[in-house]
Parts: C-alpha cells; structure tokens; sequence
C-alpha cells in the first residue's frame, strides 16, 4: 500500500510586489520520504521552506503538513517537526547544553537530560556541552543546529543544507545520522542542497525550482536518465541555465 | 488559538536565566542604575530637606519617586531589551518554528521582565534603609497597587518598542533607552501634574503612572490612600497593555507576511 502524503503543497506562490519569489508550487511528499529541493539561488527553495513552517505566509495556494492547513493551524504540527539551518543561529552566549534544554523543553521533549546525552553521543558534540555556543566552529554549530532539530523526534525534519561547513568525514557521519533516523522511525525528510552527491546518497525524490517555479520533479536516477547526462551535477546545471530535458547542448 | 502552555513560558524563561546566571556582569548592571540613582538623590533629598517645606513634611518623596520610577523604567528595559537579544542572537526564526506561541513569548518576556525588575530595584530599595534610613515599604498596602501599576505600563511600553523594532530593525533600538525618557516629564515624578501647564495636563492624566506618583504623593503627604487613582491607573493600564499585546502580536504577524523572522538580527 502507498505511504500517506504528510506534504501536500498545491499552486503556493509568494509575491512582493511585483517580485514571484515562489509562483504556484505544487508537490506532494508521501511518509517516510527523503526529498530534495533544489535550484540555484533565488529559486525560491528557502521562501518554499519558510512557508512550510508557518514563518512565511503565502500570497496565495495551500499547504497541507500531516493533514493540518499550516497557515492557520501551525501550532499543532509545529511540534511534530523541526527545521536546521546554518543561516538561523542559537543564543551565542549560552552553552550548547543551555541552548538544547531550552529547545527540548519548548518542544516538550519528556526526558531531556536522557535525550542530550543521546544526542550528544551520537552527533559527537557532548565534548562542547559546557561551551558557549558562540564559540563553536561552523561545522561545530552545524552539528549543535541538527541536534537541536532531531531534539523532538519529528516526523517531518526540513534541513537547509545540513551538512554545510563540515569536512567529507563529519558531513559523510551526519549523512549516516539523518539516513539512521529516517529509516529507524520513518521519519520524512525534506532538504534544500547544493551538495549534489549529498542528494543522490540520500534522497528518493528531487524538485527542481526555477525563479520560483518547479522546472522538474522525480528520482535523482530518473533526473540523470532524463536529461541524459551522468550525475545530479550536470543535471542541475542544466536546470540552473534553463537548458530542457533531451534539449542537445552544444 | 491553542492553549497557553506555561512549561513552554517557563522554558523561555529559563533562556534568559541561563544568560544572567553565566554574566556576573549583566546581574551587577541590573542594580548598578537603580542604585546610582538612589544614591544620588537621596544626597539630593538631604540637602533640600533642610531648605524645603514640602521635603520637611515627607523627607521620602524624592527618593520614593525615583525608586518607583525605576520600576516602570526597568519593567519597560525587562521586556524590549530581552526580546532585542533575541534579535540579537539571530534566534527569532529558530523560536517561531517550536511550538511556541506569540502570546507566550510576550508572558515569557513578562515574567522575566518582573525577576530583573524584582533584582534591580530591590537591591536599591534594600540599600535605602542603612543609606538614607528610607523604607519604600514605609508605604504600606499602597505600595503593592504602585508596583502593578508601573509593572504593568512599563509592559505596555516595552511590547510596543518591542513591535516597532521588529518592524524597522535593530536601528530603531535606541527608542526602547528614549521612548520612557520622553513621558517622565509628563509622569509627575517630581512634581504634582498641576504643575505642568494646563494644556500638557490632560495628556498626564492619560498615563497609568501620573496616577500612581499622585497617589505617592497622597500618601507620604496626607498619609491617605487613594484608591480612586490606583483603581484609574489600572483602568488606563489594561487599555494600554492591551493595545501593547494587540500591537506586538499584529506585527509578529505582519512580519510572517513578509518574512523579516528568518532574516531579523542585527
């Protein structure tokens, strides 16, 4: 039996002004998948994303997130999924530990000192606990931002590129993390990346955006056959320059 | 709207905890104001004392009238400065994705606002005694209706400067240091509100703490409690804190609109 969609976006656009930041998406995202987001910048994935948490409003179009209307009821699936981003920060003056607490308790987390020493353990962060989070390496707050995104468990975990700031070892450990997770409590994924061998290990379904419009969906093996090209880093190139599947390049 | 949870008020709460408990610094600069102030102008009431009739009569006016005056001022600072930290911190995008509601960030700010205010003041009050041998609490029952008057305009104040910055960014934050500044002179913490010229007393009378700093004056002067301008601060403060909530939570809103809560920081 098909897996329930969680993620029903239908003809979503954001306008300012006369500027289409995102003209009329529609996707669906059934339970247990790992997609992608994709396109150059400006595309729209962040603007795409942000209306997925509630924190933007649409100019129009629907947003359905585990049966919930996000727009007007945010708060009852806001605790069911979580989000990291390198480019949304934690409090810089409090510890690692003292920024995860306070999210495990905001998100209700029922164990929390079990939850961080987990979390701790398995992200390799315990070792910065009592640090001001401030004071960590990018890749070091990368890691503290995924723990703080895994603290509730969620269902549903939209990343903005994860594993951005880390070097190949740690990167290729989160991506093992986040692909344990997924499989462990069937949990759905949705990243926005330009890592594009990132996207290939990890994802079943690819949305290609294009000044705010979707350009291309499906698997990464499709996309590759599709556009006759070798890897999802041709492909994207070819999307990125407005260049048509079958479309010869000379 | 969903229900008000206070574990997730009070897990707010504790961010701001943590950031006192690890500064030493930002605890000691809770009082340091307050203190300097009462220090200042208890000097001040001294040396007056012995020149005027009215400092005679209620040698504490001056000094009830400044440490009362701190409250509303630290209970303004309590809520906008807090919420800029937040600012600050580039954390409002990652609060407005947890299960957090506006209206709790505002009761969160709230409680806050009252634990530096319950510090900062109270240290100078408890300085006072051995100082000047002044005892706020000399006030009496009185003193309980002062303090929820100020609280709960200094609120008001703060959620707006709050919503105006969030609005027009950090560069509108030195509003949050002036905008209080500005309603001193029409606050009567000094002098009664008939002292200021006929026109600006109406536009005195319209503020919570003009009620409350005549009520002082009631009591240290006649020894009466007027319940009468306690009840009338109240009334104007609930318009206050209203219009102060309504205000924040319809810019928080608006702000959705237009996506300011991931890019908001410095």
């Amino acid at each position: 039996m098909a897996e329930p969609a969680v993620i029903e976006v239908e003809n979503l656009s954001k306008h300012y002004g006369p500027v289409r930041a995102v003209d009329g998406v529609s996707f669906t995202i059934v339970r247990g998948a790992t997609c992608a987001l994709l396109g150059g910048n400006g595309a729209g994935k962040t603007t795409t994303i942000a209306m997925l948490l509630g924190l933007l409003l649409p100019t129009s179009g629907q947003i359905r997130i585990l049966g919930e209307d996000v727009p007007r009821h945010r708060q009852r699936v806001l605790p069911r999924m979580n989000f990291s981003s390198p480019y949304v920060d934690l409090p810089q003056r409090l510890t690692v530990a003292e920024n995860l607490t306070v999210y495990a308790r905001l998100y209700g987390v029922r164990h929390v000192r079990e939850r961080l020493t987990a979390l701790g353990r398995d992200l390799d962060i315990d070792a910065f606990f009592k640090r001001p989070y401030g004071s960590l390496s990018a890749g070091q707050k990368t890691r503290v931002a995924l723990a703080k995104a895994l603290l509730n468990e969620p269902e549903i975990l939209l990343l903005d590129e994860p594993t951005a700031s880390l070097d190949p070892d740690t990167a290729d450990r989160m991506r093992g993390i986040l692909t344990d997770y997924q499989r462990r409590g069937g949990a759905t994924l949705l990243l926005a990346s330009h890592n594009m061998s990132e996207v290939e290990r990890l994802c079943d379904q690819v949305i290609m955006l294009r000044a705010g419009r979707v350009v291309a969906t499906g698997a990464p093996r499709e996309l590759i056959h599709r556009y006759g090209r070798k890897d999802m880093e041709e492909v994207f190139l070819d999307i990125a320059r407005g260049i048509q599947s079958g479309e010869v390049v000379a | 709207m969903n229900a008000i949870s206070p574990r997730r008020i009070a897990a707010l709460a504790l961010r701001y905890l943590y950031l006192l408990r690890g500064s030493w610094i930002r605890v000691i600069e809770l009082a340091y104001w307050p203190t300097v102030q009462m220090i200042l102008w208890g000097f001040i009431t001294r040396y007056l004392a012995s020149h005027s009739d009215v400092l005679t009569q209620a040698a504490g006016l001056l000094l009830s009238g400044v440490l009362l005056w701190d409250i509303l001022f630290r209970s303004q600072l309590g809520v906008s400065v807090v919420f800029f930290e937040e600012l600050h911190s580039r954390n409002l995008g990652q609060l407005f994705i947890s299960p957090l509601q506006p209206i709790e960030l505002i009761l969160a700010l709230m409680t806050v606002s009252l634990a530096r205010t319950l510090i900062g003041v109270g240290f100078a009050v408890a300085l006072a005694i051995p100082f000047y041998d002044f005892n706020l609490f000399a006030l009496g029952p009185p003193l309980i209706g002062f303090f929820l008057n100020l609280l709960l305009m200094g609120w008001a104040i703060g959620l707006l400067v709050s919503a105006l910055v969030l609005r027009h960014g950090m560069g509108a934050e030195s509003i949050a240091w002036a905008a209080i500044f500005a309603l001193a002179p029409l606050c009567g913490i000094y002098y009664p509100v008939a002292t200021l010229p006929g026109w600006l007393q109406p536009l005195a009378w319209a503020l919570p703490a003009s009620h409350v700093f005549e009520g002082m004056r009631a009591a240290l002067l006649d020894h009466a409690f007027r319940l009468d301008l306690l009840l009338y601060a109240l009334l104007l403060n609930a318009g206050y804190l209203g219009l102060g909530i309504g205000v924040f939570l319809a810019t928080v809103h608006k702000a959705r609109e237009r996506g300011s809560l991931l890019q908001s920081g410095e």
